[in-house]
């Protein structure tokens, strides 16, 4: 955990001498593993078509509705998560470790599992769900908002975890010294805190979006596949597959840019942030 | 010392291979011993649609008792997405798909000659329990307030839909198109939507979780399941025998039980 500025003053140790090979060997190997697959889809790519097949309106429509639907699962997840996070950093509670690991499941919850649960939950015979659909006629399952809600649940441990981890690096010196000034608590949050873990705030927004560009199988699960509505690039990808696996390396091709585009953007944020 | 430190760099070293050739092999991997021909313990491994999971894992166990110390593994899926492992090279001794549009990859590619149609399947509709927004037949579906899923139009129980509703004149829009057959029903399972058009066999194997409602327009939407003993078979003799066991009266008791028709 360090600022920005400290990152900067302290020399970087580079590793001199004889490579040790048994660290080398292995990370070459892991290097190539993970990069292979990547290198596949751009070989694989059929490049002539590629400019028609792009044009396509329902690649268009896939695109359209998979950076709305991030873009509005980001802000809900910035809306709740920064919150959340805040708690989980700076209140004592009882179970608060349990609390955190619970915000932590879906990061490793099968993401299909994820869609099952948010069926039975918020489904039109779900706990939540068949009341909000005999109260307010809402139906979440198959409209965009439960592509959104969905990706949310998904996306948000990234966001959380990544302000977290800033709010713990920050120096809670500087929000002592206001309280003792006479700023509220919300004052400090808003003109100390948050200022100081911005570079957090934004790195997380910007994983949490990512993650739901990617997001798949919840989707599918509770959401559904319906062009225009709920078919993400993703699922088109999936569905694209079982005919035309030329454009499914295509759709493919353009999610893989955006992803790599924003990590390495990210990049030098995220490294000076945790 | 030197000793042990050499020991610690052969160990890590042997740890550092180890994981990289289960990363390596791991991913098209489990066969150990499918291709070692001859003697011992012997694989067949089928590659066969969603739709019938059911019927061939009993089918496969009958297969298991008549042929001692061979085991059976199914690879159930999409048709489509296994025709196109197959062609992709995964070690398949047969195939069995849900349709003759999914067996053309395999058949075009050379991997498999003359499939036998070996049963065939019907559309019925699928409603909830209490079927809540009282669907009774097909036209129902057209009405806007009727919740619909069907299997999108690239998978054989999708282009079955198309075919029928096609053959009866109705433009339904649907809420979702899904991915196989079984996602399609699970919708209607969950309560989630108020009808979708799924195979028969499916409603049966719901175990009376749905209900299917037959309608007179699935008639001209009858789906032909063709299976082929594949052409680069590793266990090529399994294969053939596995075929004929599907065809025979045994077989197709199996699968009429399950609700299929026969060809």
């Amino acid at each position: 955990m360090s600022t920005p500025a400290q990152e900067q003053a302290r020399p970087r140790r580079v590793v001199s001498g004889r490579l040790p090979w048994m660290l080398v060997v292995p990370a070459l190997l892991g290097l190539v593993f993970l990069v292979l697959p990547l290198a596949g889809l751009l070989v694989r790519a059929p490049w002539s078509t590629l400019p028609r097949r792009l044009a396509e309106p329902h690649v268009l429509e896939a695109l359209r509705l998979s950076l709305v639907t991030a873009t509005i699962a980001t802000a809900a997840c910035l809306l709740l998560g920064v919150p959340l996070a805040w708690l989980l950093a700076r209140v004592e509670f009882p179970g608060r470790r349990l609390v955190r690991a619970l915000v932590t499941v879906p990061l490793v919850l099968p993401p299909v599992v994820g869609g099952v649960a948010l069926l039975l939950v918020l489904g039109r015979r779900g706990l939540v769900g068949q009341w909000l659909e005999a109260g307010f006629g809402v139906t979440l399952p198959f409209t965009t908002a439960g592509v959104v809600i969905a990706e949310a649940f998904v996306a948000m441990p990234f966001l959380v975890i990544s302000v977290e981890g800033a709010l713990r690096g920050a120096d809670q010196r500087f929000e002592e010294a206001a309280a003792t000034l006479g700023a509220s608590r919300w004052t400090v949050f808003r003109r100390v805190t948050l200022p100081m873990v911005l570079p957090g705030v934004v790195a997380g927004a910007v994983l949490c979006w990512a993650r739901a560009l990617g997001e798949f199988g919840a989707t599918i699960t509770f959401a559904g596949n319906f062009p225009g509505t709920t078919r993400t690039m993703p699922l088109a990808v999936y569905l694209a597959l079982e005919t035309e696996p030329e454009a499914a390396i295509v759709l493919s091709l353009v999610l893989l840019a955006v992803s790599v585009l924003i990590l390495a953007s990210l990049r030098d944020r995220w490294v000076s942030a945790s | 010392m030197v000793f042990r430190r050499l020991s610690r760099r052969v160990i890590a070293l042997s740890v550092a291979l180890a994981l990289a050739l289960a990363g390596l092999t791991g991913c098209g991997s489990g066969e150990p011993a499918a291709s070692s021909s001859g003697g011992g313990a012997k694989e067949l491994t089928v590659f066969a649609a969603a739709s019938l999971t059911g019927t061939f894992t009993e089918l496969g166990k009958v297969f298991e008792s008549a042929h001692p110390g061979t085991a059976v593994r199914f690879n159930f899926g999409s048709s489509a997405t296994l025709a196109q492992q197959i062609t992709q090279g995964a070690p398949a001794d047969v195939f069995a798909a849900a349709s003759p549009a999914t067996m053309k990859p395999v058949t075009d590619a050379s991997l498999a000659a003359a499939p036998a149609t070996f049963v065939r399947n019907k559309l019925e509709i699928a409603v909830p329990k209490g079927n809540p927004a009282q669907v009774d037949e097909l036209k129902d579906l057209a009405d806007t307030r009727v919740k619909v899923a069907l299997c999108a139009e690239q998978v054989p129980c999708g282009a079955a839909a198309v075919k029928a509703l096609g053959a009866a004149g109705l433009k339904v829009t649907p809420v979702t198109l899904e991915q196989d057959v079984k996602a399609t029903l699970t919708k209607v399972e969950l309560g989630e939507v108020d009808a979708a058009l799924v195979y028969r066999t499916d409603v049966i194997a719901s175990g009376g979780k749905v209900r299917g409602i037959p309608f007179p327009e699935a008639g001209q939407a009858v789906n032909d399941y063709p299976i082929a003993a594949l052409t680069g078979a590793p266990a090529a003799e399994l294969a053939r025998q596995f075929v004929e066991l599907v065809l025979s009266p045994q077989g197709r008791d199996v699968l009429t039980k399950a609700g299929f028709e026969a060809p």
